[in-house]
């Protein structure tokens, strides 16, 4: 009887987490969705507390404590210029536990262990073991406690093949063999090593499509933990988890024109292109001040902004608001153009900006305002670079031919703020800012900003 | 190739059918609140780690339990509490207030 309850509450658990997914699909719906997911997780747990194996609930009352202390602390601390930093990490702990799981499951039958089993709990435990370090790597890039740029060195991609495979073959001979623990512990070691081999290699600006790739690892392994305890409910919430993580890969790496392998091989960044720079050394800029662009804007019926991380990293946004509300004030309109790899995980830029008060009706994706741009009076390009670049449409040669990028080009006016004349992340040219229609608002985006915000406010 | 095994297949592909179609639909919007929450489900490795850290099998089992048991603990506290964060932030306009 008591074994049929906990399996309604693990039944009630998987579909409260779907509907909880469900509600996702809207700002409007999605603090519901993860009150169904709470609830989820709450009857998951109870049901679980009703096991029959559980002799003494000491321990267990410890883990929740701490675990908790933790998790609040975490929760309530993290700057949300940190939460790739704060995913990053939690993936590391979701494959912890994951792994750990399966270690003790293997400490404890061992030999006795079916084939079927074993193969469902090394799969486990690689990849959970890759997941640890590997995200823990993330963090430390993310929190710049590492070098965030491409670390490479002679035939880092031999050695990482060699080693990966290494580990596979551990994995064949373990599920072949289940009785011998040095090879399993090995797979174990190698993984914790391959984890930390493979990141270090990608870029901060890669870092959406790794977390990504990472969580959905780390969506796979639990569901083989549900494998090898045979429990549905983690079968479930693993396959979901993994599902959201392929799913935003797959994005990620379209959105910069990269494929996984190109991502994890690549180590982006040195081979860039050199031909598109010596053709810009004879164009020549135009520049404005804050004074004639607050003029422009404030006469601008329609007014698109392209953030990048640039914006983020000036700490602009609340600057950014604030010409958004002057410029209504004044009865023209006001959108943000969010590009899917703006930021440092996947919807980050969408955040930033209703952290500082943007509402979310004024947040579109590149699809929903690339028709848009060419009935836009001002386009405000603030810490982009790469994702305006029209080479991506027009120059077969370039290094991000075929990038999906936000056709700012298009509108009417195009304003650049951007700190110097530097190159993107890509280190290659934009044609975009010797554009006849563009102007260059150079300097730090927060003051420049801050000193359009006082012009405009001038202006009536 | 057991049925229990074969039935455990069954449930993981329609599972991640389901999961596929449902994350396609989430607004590109919500990818950041979407991966925390997924972050705060993926803690349900506790219902393992919870039986490891209170079935007193031997001590190792209840140590890796017990730590186990915290890292998901983390995870499902630390996840729903900053979606809920990340969510509160997203507002339709500025002069509605805050629900």
């Amino acid at each position: 009887m008591k074994e049929q309850l906990i399996q309604v509450a693990y039944l009630a658990a998987s579909i409260l987490f779907i509907l909880g997914l469900r509600g996702m699909t809207s700002p409007a719906t999605a603090r519901r969705g993860i009150l169904l997911a709470e609830i989820g997780m709450l009857a998951a747990i109870v049901g679980t507390l009703l096991h029959h194996d559980i002799i003494s609930y000491t321990w267990i009352i410890v883990g929740l404590l701490v675990g908790s202390a933790i998790g609040t602390a975490m929760a309530l601390l993290t700057p949300m210029t940190a939460v790739p930093q704060r995913t990053a990490i939690a993936l590391s702990f979701g494959a912890l536990a994951a792994t750990l799981v399966g270690i003790a499951h293997y400490h404890q039958h061992g030999g006795d262990l079916g084939r079927g089993t074993m193969a469902a709990l090394g799969f486990e435990v690689m990849l959970g073991s890759i997941t640890i370090t590997g995200a823990l790597m993330a963090f430390g890039k993310l929190q710049e406690l590492v070098r965030s740029a491409p670390v490479t060195w002679p035939g880092q991609n031999v050695i990482n093949g060699l080693l990966f495979l290494t580990t596979v073959a551990l994995f064949a001979m373990v599920v072949v063999d289940p009785g011998n623990d040095t090879l399993f512990y090995a797979m174990i070691g190698l993984g914790l090593v391959i984890g930390v081999l493979v990141v270090l290699p990608i870029g901060g600006a890669d870092m959406p499509v790794v977390i990504a790739l990472l969580n959905s690892y780390c969506g796979l392994a639990s569901a083989a933990t549900g494998f090898v305890l045979g429990n549905n409910v983690l079968i479930i919430a693993g396959a979901l988890d993994g599902a959201s993580g392929f799913i935003l890969s797959i994005l990620m790496s379209k959105a910069m024109n990269r494929s996984f392998r190109n991502v994890l091989f690549g180590a982006f960044g040195g081979e860039a292109a050199a031909p598109a720079a010596a053709a810009a050394t004879a164009r020549s800029v135009r520049s404005t001040n804050a004074e004639d662009l607050a003029v422009l804007l404030g006469y601008a019926r329609r007014v698109v902004v392209v953030p990048g991380y640039g914006m983020a990293v000036a700490q602009a946004q609340h600057e950014v608001r604030e010409v958004m509300e002057l410029v209504e004030k004044r009865g023209g309109e006001v959108v943000f153009a969010v590009h899917p790899v703006a930021g440092r995980m996947p919807g980050h830029m969408n955040v930033l900006l209703a952290e500082a008060n943007v509402p979310y009706d004024r947040l579109k994706d590149m699809d929903e305002v690339n028709g848009e741009f060419e009935r836009t009076d001002v386009v405000l390009v603030i810490g982009a670079n790469d994702v305006v670049n029209p080479a991506a449409r027009t120059d077969r040669s370039s290094p991000i031919y075929g990038m999906p990028i936000l056709n700012a080009d298009q509108a009417r006016n195009i304003v650049v703020l951007k700190r110097s004349m530097g190159t993107g992340f890509a280190g290659i040219d934009n044609a975009l800012f010797y554009n006849p229609k563009t102007q260059m608002y150079f300097g730090d985006a927060k003051k420049s900003l801050g000193a359009l915000v006082a012009e405009l406010r001038q202006l009536s | 190739m057991t049925l229990t095994s074969l039935l455990q297949i069954y449930v993981f592909v329609l599972a991640a059918f389901v999961g596929y179609y449902t994350i396609s639909k989430v607004t590109p919007m919500l990818h950041t609140p979407l991966m925390s929450l997924t972050n705060a489900i993926s803690g349900i490795s506790l219902v393992g780690s919870l039986v490891l850290a209170g079935s007193q099998h031997d001590r190792v089992s209840t140590i890796l339990g017990v730590i186990a048991v915290t890292a998901a603990t983390i995870n499902v506290v630390g996840g729903f509490m900053i979606t809920d964060r990340i969510l509160r932030m997203f507002r339709r306009d500025r002069t509605q207030a805050p629900k």
